[in-house]
């Protein structure tokens, strides 16, 4: 497969879990304004923010209006969703003859529902029903993806687009949560009593898609951080946790690199069997010390997750490559 | 079957009752209004099927053409918007006799033209003797100085040509032009007949139609030939410049048929001369381009230097006989309108045969004699740049206004050279099927040639129609559409 398609699929597939992603933070954050008081809700798009790594200091966008605008439609804020679809799109179509027909149609239906809405009609009709459609749109998408195309080696670099995001925008997002209820004195978990805290933890694992499923394993009268951190990190059945994200990308690399015979792959699939490794057997309470660190390291290994893909299939160093040749000949 | 009206008119049947006669050469029916023998089982089940049905069957055809998204890009708009290319549900049909003398022309044709190409990037024979100037070919935009003395493989230029063609009023075929260098339409010569076989399968039922499935690996046949013999695997690819560009559909099309990756510039690399695509299992050797992309774009290192869409140091593995491109750099130069008026002498010259498929009688600009009658009849005659194609930089005399004939007469002046002139065609029509009636319009046909160690020219090609009442061009930039073309086996 030619590198370029490879590194347009994953691309395609990144910017579609970023604007789930996205989707699901503004949607969650529209809802928990309906029950706060406006003290509370500077910080929490602060956190929004600072999760999506969005710049911070705009001045003209500070009300909750502004910044659902923004993060939806804006298309020069490169967090937005409206940015993330259109790129995802044009991603699509330069590889639109090896997707399916049904992966493109329903690509191009979400990026026109996303381009004929205006930010009055979602802000004052139904802004939960719109954040619905744009995530359902992806995981129509997703759903598609796996039952049309072919399970190749493109198919596979779109899977490893969709869980390195998934990890590492989960990562940033329990990062930015943790700073803010957690930092303080020592770990005292008793704090969560508080009325806010509690909305908070509950806030997060919203964002995640998981609070159902976290209240089936640990009961909704358990919501405590250091419960909620080992479901999001260590849970190997969610498909929204970090841990299984790792599965996924390592069965994912393993897939590549059976179908494309090349001995390189060597450091791509080290990182990848590490991180998971990593993940299967730290344990929650090693990590409560620095939260901090141990999310950061996650971030980190994605980045270089991310370096050697590309180091590997797509932009390796042409000298490199002539020598495999020369020495596959020989 | 024709009834005279009290006027002298002719008139036909429904749904022909619109059908005008008056027209120097019709593709269905005789000077006398009885249909041709070719179209007489189609004429007569025209009479039986009602317009609604067809009208239903064209709305069938149009939307397969939308959801399979057999479209093309149109230039000028912000995000490159993409449209159906108009279909008409009627076939243009070719008799056995009629193909075998156009394939033999053709062929004549295409050996000739390869003949010069190699001749004036080598010897140039013809040019010391006179019989082509030498100041008309070093003159031509195409001309490409870096390719002479190369050889190439086969020495096939034109590895892959489509030849436009006209009916001329006495109904003999003539060549309008032909397209040398990045020739498009045969995806929509393959695409129209899936279309018909789905939405008219009983029209096919009574007439033995020549098929042209098999285009596909006859490219992919006259590709590999050009490949180094040895090279027992070659690995051929299609270069295409991107998404943006009209043909893209084209491209990703041929490249599905023939099973071979699509590339871009971008992901070709050459080193020590020999050209190699990047994949995510390392670089692989390519050893045949079929380029879509001009010569001008090609290699940045020797031609336009600001160009994305190529690879540099392209040329040089061409030189080094390293990759094989289709066609071949240069090309361009026996497709040059002017060096046109020269292909009958040329076919002489090399093959001392006479041109089976004439030329359209065109006037040279740079001769002072030819210039000055032209200027004087810009109303009458179509006046078209030699280098351009897809119906750019034309004047169609006897539709132009007085400023337009103005600003050509200043152009000519400024640049003869730059320009030939015609006598506007009578092009023929044949029958479409439009707002439930059948009309006459204009239409050509271009057949593709395919040429190596041997020429195959499927038995078809594209016929283009001018959809619009009285037009005569029908370049799909410039609101033609297309159909069916038949060829028949007896």
């Amino acid at each position: 497969m030619l590198s370029r398609v490879a590194d347009t699929l994953y691309w395609m597939s990144r910017y579609l879990e970023r604007a789930e992603h996205t989707a699901r933070l503004i949607d969650v954050n529209l809802h928990q304004m309906l029950d706060h008081s406006t003290a509370e809700e500077q910080p929490r798009w602060q956190r929004l923010r600072a999760s999506l790594s969005a710049p911070m200091a705009e001045s003209d966008i500070d009300t909750a209006y502004r910044i659902t605008e923004s993060f939806t439609f804006e298309t020069s804020n490169t967090a937005s969703i409206g940015y993330a679809i259109a790129a995802a799109r044009e991603n699509a179509r330069q590889v639109r003859e090896l997707i399916s027909s049904e992966m493109w149609e329903q690509l191009n239906r979400l990026y026109l529902q996303i381009k004929q809405t205006s930010i009055n009609e979602l802000w004052y009709a139904k802004p939960h029903a719109f954040f619905s459609s744009v995530k359902e749109g992806v995981q129509l998408f997703q759903g598609i993806t796996d039952s049309t195309m072919n399970h190749n080696e493109g198919w596979y670099f779109i899977r490893v687009g969709r869980f390195i995001e998934r990890a590492s925008s989960t990562a940033a997002l329990l990062d930015v949560h943790f700073q803010a209820f957690f930092t303080n004195e020592e770990t005292d978990m008793q704090a969560t009593s508080d009325h806010l805290h509690y909305q908070g933890w509950v806030e997060l694992l919203r964002s995640c898609a998981s609070f159902e499923a976290y209240c089936k394993v640990y009961t909704a009268a358990h919501i405590q951080p250091e419960k909620i951190i080992e479901f999001l990190l260590f849970n190997l059945e969610s498909p929204r946790s970090i841990s299984f994200a790792t599965g996924m990308l390592q069965s994912a690399f393993q897939s590549i690199a059976r179908s494309t015979h090349i001995r390189r792959t060597g450091r791509v699939e080290r990182l990848a069997g590490r991180f998971r490794a990593g993940l299967e057997y730290d344990q929650v309470g090693d990590l409560l010390q620095d939260v901090h660190a141990y999310l950061q390291n996650i971030q980190r290994q994605c980045t270089q997750i991310h370096d050697a893909l590309y180091q590997t299939y797509m932009a390796y160093p042409i000298d490199v490559a002539l020598t495999e040749r020369t020495s596959a000949q020989a | 079957m024709v009834v005279s009206d009290t006027s002298g008119q002719s008139t036909l049947p429904p749904p022909f009752t619109n059908y005008d006669l008056a027209q120097p050469y019709d593709e269905m029916f005789d000077a006398g209004g009885h249909p041709r023998s070719a179209y007489q089982k189609l004429f007569h089940r025209l009479l039986e099927i009602p317009p609604e049905i067809l009208h239903q069957r064209q709305q069938d055809a149009d939307l397969t053409f939308l959801n399979q998204g057999i479209t093309f890009t149109v230039y000028g708009n912000d995000e490159g918007t993409e449209r159906i290319w108009p279909y008409d549900l009627l076939p243009r049909i070719i008799t056995a006799q009629e193909w075998s003398m156009l394939e033999r022309g053709l062929t004549q044709r295409v050996t000739a033209l390869n003949l010069f190409l190699k001749d004036i990037y080598h010897d140039e024979h013809i040019l010391r003797d006179k019989v082509v100037p030498r100041a008309l070919i070093y003159s031509c935009q195409h001309y490409r100085r870096e390719m002479r003395g190369i050889k190439i493989p086969l020495d096939s230029y034109v590895s892959i040509g489509g030849t436009d063609l006209v009916r001329v009023p006495d109904g003999q075929f003539a060549v309008l032009e032909d397209n040398l260098r990045v020739p498009s339409g045969v995806s929509y010569m393959l695409a129209n007949r899936e279309v018909m076989k789905r939405v008219l399968p009983e029209f096919f039922v009574s007439h033995p139609v020549r098929s042209i499935e098999h285009y596909g690996q006859a490219l992919l046949h006259t590709l590999i030939s050009l490949a180094s013999p040895a090279q027992p695997h070659p690995t051929i690819v299609l270069l295409t410049p991107g998404v943006y560009n009209s043909a893209y559909f084209e491209h990703t099309f041929l490249a599905r048929q023939m099973g071979i990756e699509l590339v871009e510039g971008r992901d070709l690399i050459a080193h020590d001369n020999v050209i190699f695509m990047r994949t995510t299992a390392g670089l692989r050797r390519v050893d045949v381009i079929y380029r879509r992309v001009d010569d001008d774009y090609l290699d940045p290192l020797t031609f336009k230097s600001r160009s994305s869409l190529g690879v540099p140091g392209l040329l040089n593995a061409y030189r080094a006989g390293n990759v094989a491109l289709a066609n071949a750099i240069g090309s361009g130069v026996a497709d040059d309108k002017a060096v046109y008026a020269y292909v009958p002498k040329i076919i002489r010259y090399y093959l001392q045969q006479d041109p089976i498929l004439p030329n359209i009688e065109t006037f040279l600009l740079s001769d002072d004699l030819q210039r000055s009658y032209v200027l004087e009849n810009l109303d009458t005659l179509v006046v078209k740049a030699v280098g351009e194609s897809g119906g750019y930089g034309m004047l169609i005399g006897p539709y132009s206004t007085a400023q337009q004939r103005e600003e050509f007469r200043r152009r000519i002046i400024a640049d003869p050279r730059n320009y030939i002139a015609q006598p506007t065609m009578a092009l023929s029509r044949g029958p479409c099927f439009l707002d439930n009636q059948i009309e006459p319009r204009h239409l050509d046909l271009r057949p593709f040639v395919l040429h190596s160690d041997q020429v195959t020219i499927v038995p078809g090609g594209l016929t283009r129609v001018a959809l619009q009442r009285g037009s005569l061009v029908v370049n799909s930039s410039q609101g033609g559409g297309s159909k069916d073309t038949w060829v028949l086996d007896e």
